[in-house]
């Protein structure tokens, strides 16, 4: 699994820190940064969670 | 359905609630095809959206539906429509909603909210002692609910709680559609003047607050009354929403006793039962009315261009396609997917700031009065109806 952020259309709410503290951060402009792209097995539901309350669409998931 | 005579609007069926929940006839719309057609508080026609997945699909499509394109509504003399616009975000669509609110989010990020944390907490327990000390009993709401919040937003924005009386008096008749229309108008007038003084103080002496920063790092990049607009926005959606989640929040776990044990002594209970008051509670009964830019659908439902769509949020966030049980409160559930804040490009900028001071006062208040009870029977405590945020008029309590 792998995480692809587009920045450009972020709109820098945060809802991806509070979910999933350790692969996302956001920078000074709040926008997304992310920590680690390829998040370990037992931070899959956290990184799900952070995808599916990210308002902005910004954030996506490539399976395999 | 309301109609409007007059000039005082009644309720607009969206902001009718049966205490916690939407009233009857909203929940019900969700199992109807299409969108029934209600009035909105100006007395213009609307169509209601109350499923999950119609009204994120709205929310989250600034290009299909507009914020920026509002019914005409009547204005106070020497006010013009650009002057109400300016630096209001929840008024414009990308690319200008995309600039201001790029201006701003720097100050809301996870990690600077965390730095106010400490400061949260002693204006949380500063109003515990005080309450402490002048009761049993004590309102809630005036003692608690609505000043802590209140003074959070004005040492963030640098706006003097002094003037605490004036502007808390002022949001909360102007988010009252039971008021005239020129009522209104005229108060956020007002409002504007006392924050224009404020924006021209700041440009003589910029402080450490977000007033200052503003003047200092977008002095260039913003008018006057886009400065205004802005932090006219950030005082009132900063005092008025997370004020009505502590005092309805206290309420419902008052009624929940193990529910809110849980929040007083396991603090990892304490964030998923944030998001669970969130859903349940949904304050804000809409957001701004979207407009149809062009003929399309909706899930199945065909709307129109110039359609003006309004979306309870509470009504979205007791979906049962998305929640199970969704009329219970349940602090303890895996956290449902919510559009208490909404979703899309104006979801709130507050909502990390919003999220610290509850997950802070919450927890502290119960702490402190392990005893706490309601002061009067449950029946008779006061809903506040007819507001853009609902809430309590007051919350009578004894410990
Ligand atoms: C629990 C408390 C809160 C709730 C439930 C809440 C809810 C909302 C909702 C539903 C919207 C979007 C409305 C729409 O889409 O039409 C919104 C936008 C906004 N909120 Fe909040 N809010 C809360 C606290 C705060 C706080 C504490 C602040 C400020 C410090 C704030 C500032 C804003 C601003 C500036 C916007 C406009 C964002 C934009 O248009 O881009 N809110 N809020
Ligand atoms: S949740 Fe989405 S919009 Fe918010 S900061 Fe993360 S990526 Fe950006």
């Amino acid at each position: 699994m792998k995480i692809e952020a587009n920045r450009d259309i972020c709109i820098g709410a945060g809802n991806c820190v509070l979910a999933a503290e350790d692969v996302f951060d956001q920078d000074d402009e709040a926008l997304v940064v992310v920590l680690s792209d390829q998040p370990s097995d037992d931070q899959t539901t956290e990184v799900r969670n952070a995808v599916a309350q990210c308002p902005s669409g910004a954030l996506s998931l490539v399976e395999g | 359905m309301s109609t409007s005579t007059g000039g005082t609007p009644t309720i607009p069926r969206h902001m009718q609630r049966d205490r916690f929940a939407p009233v009857a006839e909203t929940q019900a719309a969700r199992d109807e095809p299409g969108f029934p057609t209600i009035r909105t508080a100006f007395g213009t026609p609307a169509r209601l959206v109350t499923r999950y997945a119609d009204v994120r699909e709205v929310l989250g499509d600034a290009e299909r539906f507009s914020n920026a394109v509002v019914p005409p509504m009547p204005l106070p003399d020497g006010e013009s429509d650009a002057d109400r616009r300016a630096g209001q975000l929840l008024l414009q669509d990308p690319p200008e909603h995309t600039r201001l609110r790029r201006l701003l989010t720097g100050e809301f990020t996870v990690r600077r909210i965390r730095r106010l944390e400490p400061r949260i907490a002693e204006i949380v327990d500063d109003h515990l002692d005080a309450m402490a000390a002048a009761g049993p009993p004590a309102d809630l709401v005036s003692a608690f609910a609505l000043p802590v919040p209140s003074l959070v937003i004005c040492e963030l924005l640098g706006v003097p709680y002094a003037d605490r009386d004036e502007f808390q008096g002022r949001a909360a008749r102007q988010l009252d559609v039971s008021r005239p229309l020129e009522e209104r108008g005229r108060l956020a007038m007002e409002g504007r003047a006392y924050m224009g003084d404020l924006v021209d103080r700041a440009r003589i002496e910029p402080g450490d607050d977000m007033l200052g920063m503003l003047v200092r790092e977008h002095g260039d990049d913003l008018t006057r009354n886009e400065l205004i607009g802005v932090a006219s926005l950030l005082l009132i959606a900063g005092h008025e929403t997370t004020a009505n989640m502590l005092g309805l929040g206290t309420l419902a776990l008052l009624r929940a006793p193990d529910q809110l044990a849980l929040v007083r002594d396991r603090p990892d209970a304490v964030a998923p039962a944030i998001e669970e008051l969130l859903r349940f509670l949904s304050v804000v009964h809409s957001g701004i009315p979207r407009t149809v830019r062009h003929d399309t659908t909706v899930g199945e439902t065909p709307v129109s261009a110039g359609d003006l769509l309004v979306l309870s949020l509470p009504a979205a966030n007791r979906d049962p396609a998305t929640v199970d049980h969704p009329d219970d409160l349940d602090v303890t559930r895996a956290i449902a997917p919510h559009v208490a804040f909404s979703h899309g490009v104006h979801h709130c900028l507050g909502a990390p700031l919003a999220r610290a001071e509850m997950a802070v006062a919450f927890p502290a208040l119960f702490w402190r009065f392990p005893t706490l009870a309601l002061g009067t029977p449950y029946e008779e405590i006061e809903f506040r109806s007819a507001t853009v945020v609902h809430g309590l008029r007051a919350l009578p309590v004894t410990w």
